[in-house]
């Protein structure tokens, strides 16, 4: 996943200056682990998967990314942790929440985002900014599965089709309504409704029109407020990001670098530590 | 805990159902509460209140019962208190704070009801709680529509009186209020046997009074810029509160004081200087609840108020002490009592100024709203609260939580996320 262009600008700076100072962020995720590399500019991203273990993944992570950038580890200043493995890493300076970083994240992509919205795999959560980039307020749903990624996945299996497939279903396709946000509930009526022969086409738009309800409800909450940016794995669905936009009106601003926001929040953190001093 | 099998056995306790909340408790106790630094000393009687939480008072109150007093056990702080000290009752305050009792609640009562009444269920079904089996009276109220049908339930095992409380603060509302105060005394003088007089009524709205005095006390020494006393610690004297001796009580409450302000002279802090001041909002936590209070300690933060039925809306009222006549008497208590600001009110504007003034006074950083889930009356009324205190440039956060550590990760996350929000260079 790393992104050559990236990678390859970096090589000349390195040479250029061998004393040069870095941060590193990495994103213990409930599916993935995230991290970014970065000193003022990103210079490369690597996203591998959790596995059982946030502390394995985090450590490898950091020391792949050392190693295909040919950095010293005395070289990384501040190395900031976030999601819900944040605090597995002994060798961290410090854990900052996804929430925090989501946020820096996404005003760094683009300094207009007043609002995140962000799916990840275990939790969704809307952020508001301010001026700043500043959290102002935030509501996250943590209770259960619904409207999050691993709803996705759950269904996406159930259906035996992967997530991607999703967005080559064609857009004649009429959605068919879930009515049950429950992980488990939803799984039962699906049965139910491939059972009486409705299309699994389908129920697939309909898994992810029930799954936009949900973060539309959530976005008017918190107080919608342009622009709105979209992070987080499930962002990468483009169906998704169409009903949301028909549904609020508004257009979702989504960066290629979206799954990797909190991660790059840390990063940036991180380095605002080193540029300004901050001793904790 | 020194040996009560045979108190216990005497009250009908299911020794060795018992045996198993007594075996997780003091564990319990020793994570969130021992392990705090700083501790003031005079918090070792509390301690001590807890480890004997079964026992010590348990035996008290069988002393009592032996000499002729009669236990009457309740569940809201709306019930006055004076009345049943006034005609020679002894009231406590019942818990329900555990999720020990949860599943012998749930024998009964539907899944999706608050864990609070579930739990209090629990406690006198499982026979589980020496404080319900020693309950003469059990008296209930109407200030949520679980707990009205719960006592119908309560009332197939134990004698249970349940007093009408209006859901609006009008005259009429008033009036209703005073004649179920009058009910309530024709009940006691009828349990206990002994006439409700001014004098000996006088002397109750005192004692309840001076214990509100001192608790009184004790959350203004919450109010100083460094923190000599732990939100938690604070949190279980006013749970204690509910069931000591009231005499007792104010005096350990006083002595904890005077450490308290000696402390305050030196400018003594149980937290790190900056950490963010909560004033935390919302439905009652009974002992031993104490995870929101351990979660937001452990996660940054530092309680300094707690606008809730086990803080400041149990004490923040004094009834008039000044009367000429008993019915007089009876006014005032219909006055302070009916002029708690519950959810169970519409419309109930006076919550909101409660939190704003309590906001300001405590000098509180963000407020936390705290709500045990399937509370509707508290869950609804966070849209008005919100909308008030964004209009103050108060920040707060809603967090739906039972007595389960189930949630307790995903709660450490947003209780961090609020307080770095709360410590953003701009604010």
């Amino acid at each position: 996943m790393v992104c050559p262009h990236v990678a390859r600008v970096y090589i000349t700076t390195v040479i250029e200056g061998v004393s040069q100072l870095f941060s590193i962020g990495i994103d213990m995720g409930s599916v993935g682990t995230k991290a970014v590399i970065y000193n003022g500019e990103m210079i490369d991203k690597i996203v591998i998967p959790t596995g059982w273990s946030p502390k394995n993944a985090g450590t490898e992570v950091f020391n792949a990314l050392l190693k295909r950038n040919n950095i010293k580890k005395e070289q990384v200043k501040k190395i900031i942790t976030t999601g819900y493995g944040r605090s597995s890493l002994d060798f961290a300076d410090k854990a900052v929440t996804e929430i925090t970083c989501h946020a820096k994240g996404a005003f760094f992509l683009n300094e207009n985002i007043r609002t995140v919205l962000d799916i990840g795999g275990q939790d969704s959560k809307v952020i508001a900014l301010d001026e700043a980039g500043n959290v102002s307020d935030f509501l996250m749903n943590d209770k259960c599965a619904a409207g999050t990624g691993r709803f996705l996945q759950v269904m996406a299996t159930l259906l035996e089709m992967d997530v991607e497939d999703f967005s080559a279903i064609n857009s004649t396709v009429k959605p068919q309504k879930i009515s049950s946000m429950c992980t488990v509930f939803a799984e039962s009526e699906i049965i139910s409704l491939l059972a009486n022969g409705v299309e699994k086409e389908s129920l697939a738009l309909g898994i992810l029109d029930s799954i936009a309800n949900r973060a539309v409800s959530m976005l008017k909450r918190v107080g919608i407020h342009s622009e709105i940016g979209f992070t987080g794995g499930v962002s990468k669905s483009k169906n998704l990001v169409t009903l949301i936009e028909e549904k609020t009106g508004l257009n979702l601003y989504s960066h290629p670098d979206s799954q990797i926001a909190g991660a790059l929040g840390a990063a940036i953190i991180g380095w605002n530590k080193i540029n300004l001093g901050y001793i904790e | 805990m020194a040996n009560y099998r045979e108190l216990w056995e005497s009250l009908g306790v299911d020794l060795k159902k018992h045996d198993e909340l007594c075996a997780v408790l003091p564990e319990f106790f020793e994570e969130i509460y021992l392990s705090q630094n700083d501790r003031p000393e005079n918090m070792n009687y509390f301690n001590f209140v807890v480890s004997e939480i079964h026992g010590y008072r348990i035996q008290e109150l069988a002393d009592h019962k032996e000499k002729g007093a009669k236990v009457v056990g309740t569940f809201c702080v709306y019930v006055p208190d004076e009345i049943t000290f006034a005609g020679g009752g002894i009231g406590i305050g019942l818990c329900g704070g555990s999720d020990f009792w949860i599943p012998d609640g749930e024998k009964v009562l539907p899944r999706n009801t608050c864990p609070l009444i579930k739990a209090s269920i629990g406690a006198k079904l499982g026979n589980t709680c020496p404080y319900f089996s020693s309950a003469d009276l059990l008296v209930g109220e109407t200030t949520c529509d679980g707990k009205k049908k719960a006592w119908e339930i309560l009332g197939e095992y134990t004698p249970v009186h349940v007093m009408d409380l209006p859901q609006m603060k009008r005259e009429k509302g008033k009036l209703h209020w005073m004649d179920e105060i009058k009910i309530y005394k024709d009940k006691i003088e009828e349990l206990t046997g002994t006439e409700v007089t001014k004098e000996n009524l006088e002397k109750s709205i005192k004692l309840i009074n001076d214990k509100r005095r001192a608790l009184q006390r004790l959350y203004n020494l919450r109010k100083e810029e460094n923190l000599p006393i732990s939100g938690k610690d604070a949190l279980l004297i006013t749970q204690i509160a509910f069931y000591d001796d009231p005499e007792r009580f104010t005096e350990k409450v006083h002595a904890l004081c005077d450490e308290l302000e000696k402390r305050a002279a030196e400018g003594v802090s149980v937290f790190a200087e900056g950490t963010p001041r909560i004033l935390v909002t919302g439905t009652p936590m009974a002992i031993p609840n104490w995870k929101m209070h351990h979660l937001i300690e452990t996660s940054g933060g530092a309680v300094v108020c707690e606008e809730t039925c086990t803080g400041v809306k149990y004490f923040q009222d004094l009834v008039n002490e000044d009367n000429e006549t008993m019915e007089d008497q009876l006014r005032s208590l219909t006055d302070r009592y009916l002029n708690i600001n519950c959810a169970c009110f519409t419309p109930n504007d006076g919550r909101i100024d409660d939190i704003i003034r309590l906001y300001k006074e405590y000098k509180a950083d963000g407020v936390i709203y705290y709500s045990l889930p399937f509370c509707s009356t508290y869950a609804i009324e966070y849209k008005k609260v919100k909308e008030a205190l964004e209009k103050e440039g108060i920040p707060v956060i809603m967090i739906e939580t039972d007595y389960s550590l189930q949630d307790a990760g995903q709660i450490k996350t947003r209780l961090e996320a609020f307080f770095e929000m709360l410590d953003a260079p701009e604010k």
